[in-house]
């Protein structure tokens, strides 16, 4: 038995059952694991359910496009067999089906749906479903080619069905190419929107801009304060910690009201500077309701996203570092460039990273504060969701939106790592 | 960092200018807290200092706006909705947090990291795009102006603190007092209980209070989400700033200010007592 062949058979350790070890210990691993998985569970099934899913609606609600096809849905099938490129208009099947839809479409109260969504690709659509919409419903022979023409002459201009054709899909890119100040021709081709209709790429351009500024001054503000929290003796650094800690724990209403209240043109900055006769009464700043009200402001209330972690850094360089740099010949100076700025480098950069992902995603402040010229991206979100009712835009700007500050995360990832997040 | 007594003028001189520096910094972080609480006292109404309230005339100042906040219904409702909303939603973030980092802590848990990211995705994405998708997607549910609906959306954004906080308790965590209790034959529901629920406690508070004070103050999501009958106090605020902006929201504000001081004492007591309890001492 003891032959080379079955060695390992006769060395196999075995639990007293007499499974191998080796078996058993696999077995019992994996009921830990599905253990570990059942309870971690409720809470993930929680999450995917109550807000991934929502999330990824979104996302799908940026290319879908299902009412055209619903609404018309005797149009649109027979469209799809006609050949846009031919210069000819559709065939009198078309135009019957169509007239049929738009007397289902009024009967259902669905016509203006398409009508709105079509207007997002062409102005005056909406008037044009409206009243056809209402007067088809006379329509009560052929020729139904003539009798459309004859309600609104649109219907015999060839680009009309080119757009119905192009926008009958079930999904479109339209949203997002409106996100990025892009458009289709009448040809179907991508073209930027005319000049005076661009709007996204300045908005996300301001946002970036903003929120870059914001991030370079809560870094200017925060490093000198963390530097002195990190090395005043802890009962000290303690008390003033409640600086910081307070705001940061103070509801972002509050500190929004509290900036209303200073910056506005009868506030308390003004009138203070008014006392001291450092300007006239007519000649009042305006700090509010402009980019300024929102820089000022944000700058206040993400500025304890930059301290905390800086603080964290610098509480853990050794004092030691600059006292050696300095017996060693350098000068204050030098020493504060060449050893202790790189040492604090891994929390600027998460405290940049941190406050300019807040940035950019950020809304209310800015709607409170920010007038005309300080809204960021995160407004127009707002406006179309619940201004403009375009929510296949909202959706697209929201996933540009997301896209953007996954992408920063993954780079906070990177130098930071998400695990060492710390709150408070 | 004192002045060493070797310093030289030059030092001296940037010694004192870096500490006004900084003491200006701090100006600007409390200042305005510091200036909404005697505004809102003020006896007319405007935001902003009186003649009669700078030369402290007692006819300066008033308590309307508390009156106007405790008796007027809008805020009433709000107050209580506000309380309603952020327990239920710490209630659920907290138990579904708790349990998970449990389970995340343990040596066996595949796909740790995955996981990890799935579950602290609330934090992460933007305010403005959560609400976006979680305003058509309970709409489509009907869940959508319910106050279950804004409960589940906050206890959503509560469960990644709650999550951080209790997996950050159990870095410390001796397993193998979980093996020493279940050898001296203690039940998997007693060792829970008895064992691991007082060592990761302040874990869990400090979690909870994060998820209520995330939902308390909570006001985007509950924009799009909710509508009247679910408003909270940030609701109210928000609606009061853009229409007719009066300083009962100084008064709401100033209250608020006193939340948040008794929260960060109790966070910090918290704290205190955790460190005692693990052993480590205060720096």
């Amino acid at each position: 038995m003891a032959t080379s062949g079955t060695t390992s058979t006769a060395q196999t350790l075995t639990t007293a059952d007499g499974t191998p070890l080796k078996v058993s210990l696999s077995r019992a691993e994996r009921r830990n694991r599905i253990r570990a998985l059942l309870l971690v569970a409720p809470l993930f099934l929680f999450i995917i359910v109550f807000f991934l899913v929502p999330i990824g609606d979104m996302l799908f609600r940026s290319v879908e496009n299902r009412v055209v096809g619903e609404v018309l849905h005797r149009t649109v099938p027979l469209l799809a067999m006609w050949d846009e490129a031919n210069g000819e208009l559709p065939s009198e099947d078309v135009f019957r089906a169509l007239v049929e839809d738009f007397k289902q479409g009024r009967e259902d109260r669905t016509i203006g749906k398409v009508g709105r969504r079509m207007n997002y690709e062409k102005s005056g659509m909406t008037s044009l479903f409206r009243s056809t919409a209402r007067k088809a419903r006379r329509i009560e022979q052929g020729p139904f080619k003539e009798a459309l023409i004859k309600i609104n002459k649109k219907w015999g201009d060839i680009k009309t069905w080119q757009l119905l054709k192009r926008e009958s899909s079930a999904l479109t890119l339209s949203y997002y190419l409106a996100s990025v100040d892009m458009r289709f021709d009448d040809n179907g081709k991508v073209v930027r929107q005319p000049d005076d209709e661009q709007i996204y790429i300045k908005l996300f351009i301001r946002t970036l801009n903003l929120s870059a500024l914001i991030t370079v001054l809560c870094l200017a503000l925060g490093y000198p304060i963390s530097y002195l929290l990190a090395t005043l003796p802890a009962r000290t650094s303690n008390l003033l910690m409640i600086l910081v800690l307070l705001p940061f724990w103070t509801s972002l209403l509050v500190r929004t009201t509290a900036w209303i209240a200073l910056l506005q043109k009868e506030g308390v900055i003004n009138d203070f500077l008014v006392a001291l006769r450092l300007i006239g009464d007519e000649n009042r700043l305006a700090m509010i309701h402009n980019a300024t009200g929102t820089v000022v402001a944000m700058t206040h209330i993400l500025l304890p996203f930059m301290v905390l972690p800086l603080y964290s850094v610098m509480k853990n360089i050794p004092e030691s570092h600059v006292r050696a740099a300095r017996s060693l010949g350098a000068t204050p100076f030098t020493a504060f460039m060449r050893v202790y700025l790189p040492n604090t480098v891994p929390g600027i950069g998460a405290g940049a990273i941190l406050v300019f992902i807040i940035a950019i995603g950020y809304y209310i402040t800015p709607a409170l504060v920010g007038g005309v010229s300080g809204t960021l991206i995160g407004n127009l979100i707002a406006y179309h969701m619940s201004t403009s009712l375009n929510w296949g835009l909202a959706a697209a700007l929201g996933s540009v939106l997301l896209a953007l500050v996954l992408a920063l995360y993954l780079l906070y990832d990177k130098v930071v790592g998400i695990d060492n997040m710390k709150m408070g | 960092m004192s002045l060493p007594t070797y310093a030289g003028p030059l030092e001296r001189i940037w010694y004192y200018t870096f500490r006004t520096i900084c003491g200006l910094i701090f100006f600007f972080l409390i200042a305005p807290l510091v200036v909404i609480v005697p505004l809102s006292f003020n006896a007319i109404p405007y935001f902003t200092f009186t003649p009669e309230m700078l030369s402290l005339d007692p006819s300066g100042y008033s308590l309307q706006w508390y009156e106007d906040f405790f008796t007027n219904p809008n805020w009433h409702g709000a107050v209580k909705n506000s309380f309603i909303i952020a327990v239920f939603a710490t209630l659920i973030a907290t138990t579904l947090g708790t349990i998970g980092a449990l389970a995340l802590s343990r040596s066996h848990m595949p796909y740790r990291s995955a996981i990890m990211a799935i579950l602290i995705s609330p934090m992460i994405v933007p305010l403005i795009i959560s609400a976006a998708g979680m305003y058509f997607f309970y709409s489509k549910i009907g869940l959508a102006s319910t106050h279950l609906g804004v409960i589940l959306a906050h206890a959503a954004l509560g469960t990644p603190f709650v999550v951080i906080t209790v997996t950050a308790t159990l870095v410390g965590f001796d397993q193998s007092l979980i093996r020493a209790a279940h050898n001296l034959g203690a039940s998997p529901t007693v060792t829970f209980f008895r064992v691991i629920v007082p060592l990761i406690l302040p874990g869990v508070i400090s979690g909870a209070l994060l998820a209520f004070i995330t939902s308390f103050d909570e006001v985007v999501v509950i924009l799009f989400v909710g509508s009247y009958e679910q408003r909270t106090i940030p609701w109210q605020m928000f609606s009061g700033i853009r229409e007719q902006i009066s300083p009962t929201i100084l008064a709401v504000a100033t209250l608020l200010i006193i939340v948040s001081i008794l929260l960060l004492t109790s966070l910090e007591l918290i704290r205190r007592r955790s460190e005692r309890l693990r052993g480590i001492k205060p720096g």
